[in-house]
């Protein structure tokens, strides 16, 4: 018998490599995971986390039924932020609309309304909001104040101009122009973050499972004895993730495109790059997972907790980092899905170039090197 | 002299306060079937782990085909093939991308990786089942997979752990033959079992206690060395009563239940059978049906157990 001479370290990876994609080929179920999923979650948050308040149902109770109360309401019909739907005859109605969620905010006018403006005084304009959704009330008074303080000063002028003061005019000119995200839809803002949610997500747990697998079945003792080296097994395992994970953000963002109209104003290049950064590091995080794990069922459970709360809550994906107490917002340092959130909407949304995303970078490639260093040392010593 | 295929010396693996395996030294010589025997938790697996570089000693070092366990544990890995009791395939992968699979890990390829796979498909009687998901394999074959897969590379000592467990007798069987063929062939095999009936086939047994090896030799030296006196065998309908009956009395110097006979050790045989016979009642047992029978190593193991580790209980792992 003779020594067959061990083979070099690329054809150990690639062993590894192709075992790996039959494998992931032939488990219909991670197949899914890694690419319907994704999709799933796309089109759920992209049609369902809406943020965007624009044609606000309200019921209006005119009491006064003059033309004044009319133009008001009227008013209120040209603007794309409301609508008026429903025109009830008395206030106790609107218990049964707001309730029924018929509509959002009721506005009443009272009796007397005319008269009053005419004799300059001010009448009050009672306004009752649904404060279910707290987010959106919020939102829904913002407008309506704007409204009224608009309005009010229409009517202020116009009785200036009555008494003589032709001169009069709006003080202050003012014309909002919002840039990155000039429609002010919440899908811009939320595919990024979904894109950084996902790979998260899934890149974690498809790794953790796929070592503690082969923990349970005592395949890796079989691998642990041959000569191949724990960083060339950690390069076979994560490389068809990789590979895969940056198929599915490919997907995800053509898919935005078609979908919510996302496009990519910076440059692909650095979108990919930094998401590969960000992918080592999440995969990482998933071979430390299963490192420390005994069961698939503990892996699977340390990679969901690990991954799933704080990358929707604590990212910035959904909730904005700088409405939060002081406190969490200190927390959220320590969650990498922060960082490439910061630079992937930079490159998507305003086009920014490495210049004013390195930072990020430079965290995204620390956290990676930690992970990959903290697991492999980690296997090399327990054996896994 | 050839240098020996595995040489241990004062091996020691401590798991925190617990010494799993303690100050063990030992020789295998190239070409020898080497058994490693012991109850489960005696400190089989740990020192196989040791030889084979999943875990690192605590003190004492050893040498496998010459290389440094500790310090040259990539070139013991390159030399040596293994196999666990858990044979340890890829289920949801074929019969034949196992093979290519640890072939392509040990650094078979193109011709040579073509020629193994062919071997290794006829060693394991699963020509024409290459495309077979290796989960829908009974035991026995994925046991020979198994065993395939771990030699692909033709390795010079072989170490198998608890290599037949779960497997029918057949298979079994057949097993030793294949391991008997590779040890002819030139291969050390290193094999723990706690099938002492598979012991028989080893040219050199060492029986572990407690992290301990405790006797060492082939099984013929060890039952010479043991075994002193003649052991009579009877059949008996109720094998714990006639135990009982027998247990204790000052002429049975060891009694021990095998299946549905009895074995008891006596200093002289036909005085022996007499004592048996009066011991256990005439109505139930004729002289006929007492022989005298050549020791087994199950005898020389309770023998050996009894003498050097008195009232001490083997721990866990």
């Amino acid at each position: 018998m003779h020594l067959i001479s061990p083979g070099t370290k690329a054809d150990r990876v690639a062993s590894v490599i192709k075992k790996e994609l039959r494998q992931i080929m032939r488990d219909k179920r991670s197949l899914g995971i890694l690419f319907f999923i994704p999709l799933f979650m796309l089109v759920m948050f992209g049609y369902a986390l809406n943020f965007d308040v624009k044609h606000t149902s309200l019921a209006v109770v005119d009491l006064d039924l003059s033309r004044e109360s009319r133009h008001l309401i009227s008013e209120f019909s040209h603007s794309e932020y409301f609508t008026v739907k429903q025109l009830p005859a008395a206030v106790k109605e609107l218990d049964h609309l707001l309730g029924s969620e018929k509509v959002r905010a009721a506005i009443v006018i009272p009796r007397g309304y005319a008269d009053e403006l005419a004799r300059g005084r001010s009448p009050t304009v009672q306004v009752i909001l649904d404060g279910v959704n707290a987010n959106a009330a919020n939102t829904i008074q913002g407008y309506l104040n704007a409204f009224f303080q608009n309005y009010s000063y229409q009517l202020t002028i116009k009785v200036a101009r009555r008494l003589g003061a032709a001169a009069i005019s709006q003080p202050i000119d003012y014309r909002p122009r919002i840039w990155f995200n000039s429609e002010l839809k919440s899908a811009k803002f939320l595919i990024p973050g979904l894109i950084g949610f996902i790979l998260m997500v899934v890149g974690v747990i498809s790794t953790s499972l796929s070592i503690v697998k082969e923990k349970e079945r005592g395949t890796m003792e079989q691998i642990l004895v041959s000569p191949i080296k724990p960083l060339e097994l950690i390069m076979g395992k994560t490389m068809p993730y990789i590979a895969i994970s940056l198929l599915s953000t490919a997907i995800i963002l053509v898919v935005g495109y078609i979908l919510f109209d996302v496009h990519v104003t910076g440059s692909l290049l650095l979108l990919f790059l930094t998401t590969f950064i960000f992918l080592l590091g999440a995969l990482g995080m998933g071979l430390l997972i299963s490192s420390i794990s005994e069961t698939q069922q503990l892996a699977f459970l340390v990679a969901v907790i690990s991954t799933i709360l704080p990358s929707f809550l604590l990212s910035g994906f959904v909730f904005s980092i700088r409405n939060m107490p002081e406190a969490i917002q200190l927390i959220t340092y320590a969650v990498p899905t922060r960082y490439y959130l910061v630079a992937l909407r930079g490159i998507i949304l305003k086009g920014a170039g490495f210049g004013a995303i390195w930072d990020q970078l430079l965290f995204l490639t620390g956290f990676a090197a930690v992970m990959l260093l903290v697991s492999a040392i980690r296997i090399k010593r327990a054996g896994l | 002299m050839i240098a020996p295929s595995i040489m241990a010396d004062k091996l020691s693996k401590h798991f925190g306060g617990f010494v799993a395996v303690d100050n063990v030294s030992f020789e295998v010589r190239e070409g020898e079937i080497f058994g490693f025997l012991g109850a489960n938790g005696a400190g089989k697996s740990t020192t196989i782990k040791m030889l084979c570089g999943l875990l690192s000693s605590s003190s004492g070092t050893a040498r496998v085909g010459g290389y440094d366990i500790n310090r040259q544990a990539d070139l013991v890995k390159k030399n040596i093939g293994y196999m666990s009791q858990k044979f340890s395939l890829y289920e949801d992968l074929t019969v034949a991308e196992n093979i290519e699979f640890f072939g392509g890990v040990y650094g078979l390829d193109g011709q040579n990786l073509k020629s193994r796979k062919q071997w290794a498909l006829e060693m394991a009687g699963l020509s024409g089942r290459e495309r077979s998901l290796t989960r829908e394999l009974a035991g026995g074959l994925k046991q020979r997979l198994a065993l395939g897969c771990a030699i692909l590379h033709k390795p010079k000592i072989l170490f198998l752990d608890e290599p037949t467990g779960g497997v029918d007798p057949v298979s079994r069987r057949s097993f030793w033959d294949l391991i008997n063929e590779l040890s002819g062939g030139g291969t050390t095999i290193f094999v723990t079992t706690h099938y002492l009936d598979e012991a028989e086939y080893c040219n050199v047994i060492t029986l572990m206690h407690a992290g301990r090896i405790v006797a060492s030799g082939s099984p013929n030296q060890l039952k010479k060395e043991w075994i002193k006196n003649p052991i009579l065998e009877f059949k008996s309908g109720d094998v714990v009563k006639a135990m009982g009956m027998i247990q204790g009395q000052p002429w049975a110097l060891e009694t021990t239940i095998f299946g549905n006979s009895l074995h008891v050790s006596v200093k002289e045989v036909q005085p022996g059978i007499r004592e048996i016979i009066k011991a256990v009642g005439a109505d139930n047992i004729r002289p006929e049906n007492i022989r005298e029978v050549s020791p087994t190593l199950e005898d020389v193991f309770i023998t050996l157990i009894d003498k050097k580790v008195p009232a001490e209980t083997s721990k866990g792992k």
